[in-house]
């Protein structure tokens, strides 16, 4: 029967070559389209992804933590009616305690690196003129384990720091307004008083602006006694082989030691969540673009239903039953959503070339880039996906019609 | 006698709306194998519409159809459109053969709807209806190339395909030139007479009814008269 009904359906639609043709091009636009758009939305949302987590660490634990802590008298009494008012914490040097044990603990997980960072206002003086950087303390061997600010080195390099304990690595901007160039000696002061004059060993340019003005790399060790902080760390930041788990895992590292530990998700979630709006708009668009196509295919099998009424009477008449009639429309709807498929899938392939082909200078960075087009399968499958949706749609209310047609007032008219 | 093939009794078909119309009115009668039955009457008179209460096209407003001795009244659509396809077969004044398939694909449909016998099989007994009926050499040419006698042939092999008992037949000359005419009506009175089958004609042509072995005269969808002709 599905053969038969597929015959009657192509003899339809082939017997309408160019409205069918019309409505098959509204498909394949549609599907065309869908295609590079998503694909284009799809990519852009990996390459931003895939920058967020390459250039910041994928969990940060911070020297603080979520809720307050318990006083004792609440710890002792959980479900006493207690109040307490004006708690002062006690003073404190800030900073992770016991950062070397955590570091020891974490390094006992798989699948990670992890680097301890001691960060503090500074103020970088020369030639009479003081500009406040945010000075980072780190372990210079460990640096290009979970930072990738090697990559955006234009001078010099991280591992100069590991020679040379007293050198510093700043941000190309930063030095540009301090006029100084790689190899000169700078000055450094810190809130506490004490001064400190480090070599430039490295200068780096990420593009991001606030960053490049405002970071600065220096020794922990350095740092330590710059701010008065021996022996401390107020970040420990970790990277891991797989940046999906990072929520997963900065719960667990929580949980264990107490401090607060964020992953790239959570720092982020304005960001995630606006990519989700973004996602929304995207497809809600796109799909516009199908529904159109459908509104054709809607229109060519409603046409064929209107001029084929005398035909479906007489199918009727012969003993196919409502639903075999509504089959053979059903089949139409079907066959131009496969057909639009086939069609509208190598030519929204063809887009998405095209689109890798334009070259964007965006403000601030120096290299012209590509767009990022996401080539994966999903992508094609969902453009095919909604395509046979709004075919089936589009076809199951004329089919639905066609069902309904009464042999007996047809056949009365052609009287 | 035989079983009648189809047995009516009081079947009424009224149309509601603003003013009810009555198409037809307390019609009874029976059709028995190798019975070929004319029903005549005015224009309006109800002659289709009782054919297509016969044929199971439409639900009588009251009254009951047997076909076969099957009571009909208590099965749904898709039942009827079965009992449609095994037992009775249509031949309507307009050929209605669907204009994209040629002669042969049209004969073949209601065989390849019951879908009883492989493909190969059913070709060949289209071919050989077609050829009974003349055709051979129309077999694969479409609907616009006949004439419409030998449409109406085409028409007829169609209704033959699943081999029913009961043909009905809309004015099966009405289009036709004389020639044709009595070359149609000359295949159908050959149906009930040696293929067996129950025939019932409707037609307003005087000659054609006086053919027939039983004559049924309908005024206002009203029975008048139902008497065998010779």
């Amino acid at each position: 029967m599905i053969g038969l009904a597929s015959g009657i359906a192509v003899k339809h639609l082939l017997a309408r070559q160019r409205q069918s043709l019309v409505s098959l091009s509204g498909i394949v636009l549609g599907v065309a389209f869908f295609l590079a758009v998503s694909s284009l939305m799809q990519g852009s949302e990996s390459d931003f992804i895939r920058r967020l987590v390459d250039n910041s660490p994928h969990i940060t634990i911070q020297d603080e933590f979520r809720n307050p802590r318990l006083q004792p008298v609440e710890q002792l009494y959980p479900s006493g009616a207690i109040e307490l008012r004006r708690v002062k914490p006690l003073t404190e040097t800030r900073g992770i305690r016991g950062y070397p044990q955590i570091l020891e603990g974490l390094r006992t997980l798989p699948a990670l690196r992890t680097s301890p960072v001691l960060a503090g206002q500074a103020l970088v003086s020369f030639a009479g003129k003081d500009i406040a950087v945010s000075l980072n303390g780190m372990i210079p061997a460990e640096v290009n384990d979970v930072s990738t600010i090697q990559n955006y080195m234009i001078a010099g390099s991280v591992d100069a720091l590991t020679t040379n304990p007293d050198g510093i690595i700043l941000g190309d901007a930063l030095a540009r307004r301090l006029s100084l160039i790689l190899g000169e000696n700078v000055t450094v002061t810190a809130p506490t008083g004490e001064v400190h004059t480090f070599k430039i060993l490295g200068l780096f340019h990420t593009g991001r602006a606030d960053y490049d003005n405002t970071q600065t790399f220096a020794d922990l060790k350095r740092v330590q006694a710059l701010l008065k902080r021996l022996n401390r760390a107020n970040t420990i930041i970790i990277k891991l082989d797989d940046p999906q788990q990072a929520h997963a895992v900065a719960d667990g590292i929580e949980r264990r030691f107490g401090y607060k530990s964020v992953s790239w998700q959570e720092a982020n979630e304005d960001l995630m969540s606006t990519l989700t709006t973004r996602n929304i708009i995207m497809y809600t668009v796109v799909s516009a673009v199908l529904i159109v196509a459908a509104f054709g295919i809607y229109n060519v099998i409603s046409t064929v239903v209107l001029e084929k009424q005398r035909d479906i009477a007489i199918l009727k008449a012969i003993g196919f039953r409502a639903r075999d009639i509504r089959r053979i429309f059903m089949i139409q709807g079907v066959l131009l959503g496969l057909a639009g498929s086939a069609l509208g899938l190598p030519f929204g392939a063809g887009l998405m070339l095209g689109l890798m082909q334009i070259r964007l200078k965006f403000p601030g960075s120096s290299d012209p880039v590509a767009l990022p087009i996401d080539w994966n399968w999903p992508q094609f499958a969902m453009a095919a996906a909604f395509a046979m949706g709004a075919a089936l749609c589009a076809g199951s209310l004329p089919a639905r019609k066609a069902a309904t047609v009464q042999p007996v007032d047809i056949l009365r008219g052609a009287q | 006698m035989t079983e009648a093939v189809i047995e009516a009794e009081g079947l009424t078909r009224r149309l509601a709306g603003e003013v009810m119309v009555t198409l037809v009115e307390d019609a009874s009668l029976a059709v028995h194998r190798g019975e070929f039955v004319a029903i005549t009457g005015a224009s309006g008179s109800g002659k289709s519409s009782l054919l297509y209460l016969l044929g199971l096209l439409d639900r009588p407003t009251s009254g009951r159809l047997w076909v076969r001795g099957g009571e009909t009244s208590t099965l749904d659509e898709d039942a009827l459109a079965s009992l449609r396809l095994t037992e009775v077969g249509f031949v309507f004044q307009f050929h209605f053969l669907l204009p994209e398939f040629s002669a042969l694909e049209n004969v073949m449909l209601p065989m390849q709807r019951l879908s009883r016998s492989p493909q190969a099989e059913i070709e060949a007994r289209a071919i050989d209806l077609l050829g009974s009926l003349d055709l051979a050499r129309e077999a694969n040419k479409l609907p616009r190339q006949l004439s419409g006698g030998q449409s109406q042939r085409v028409a007829i092999a169609r209704a033959l395909a699943n081999d029913p008992l009961l043909i009905l037949a809309d004015e099966p000359t009405g289009n036709l030139d004389t020639a044709a005419s009595a070359n149609v009506q000359r295949i159908l009175m050959d149906l009930a007479h040696h293929h067996d089958c129950a025939v019932i004609v409707v037609t307003h042509d005087r000659d054609f009814a006086a053919a027939a072995d039983h004559m049924i005269v309908m005024s206002d969808g009203r029975i008048r008269g139902n008497q065998p002709v010779r």
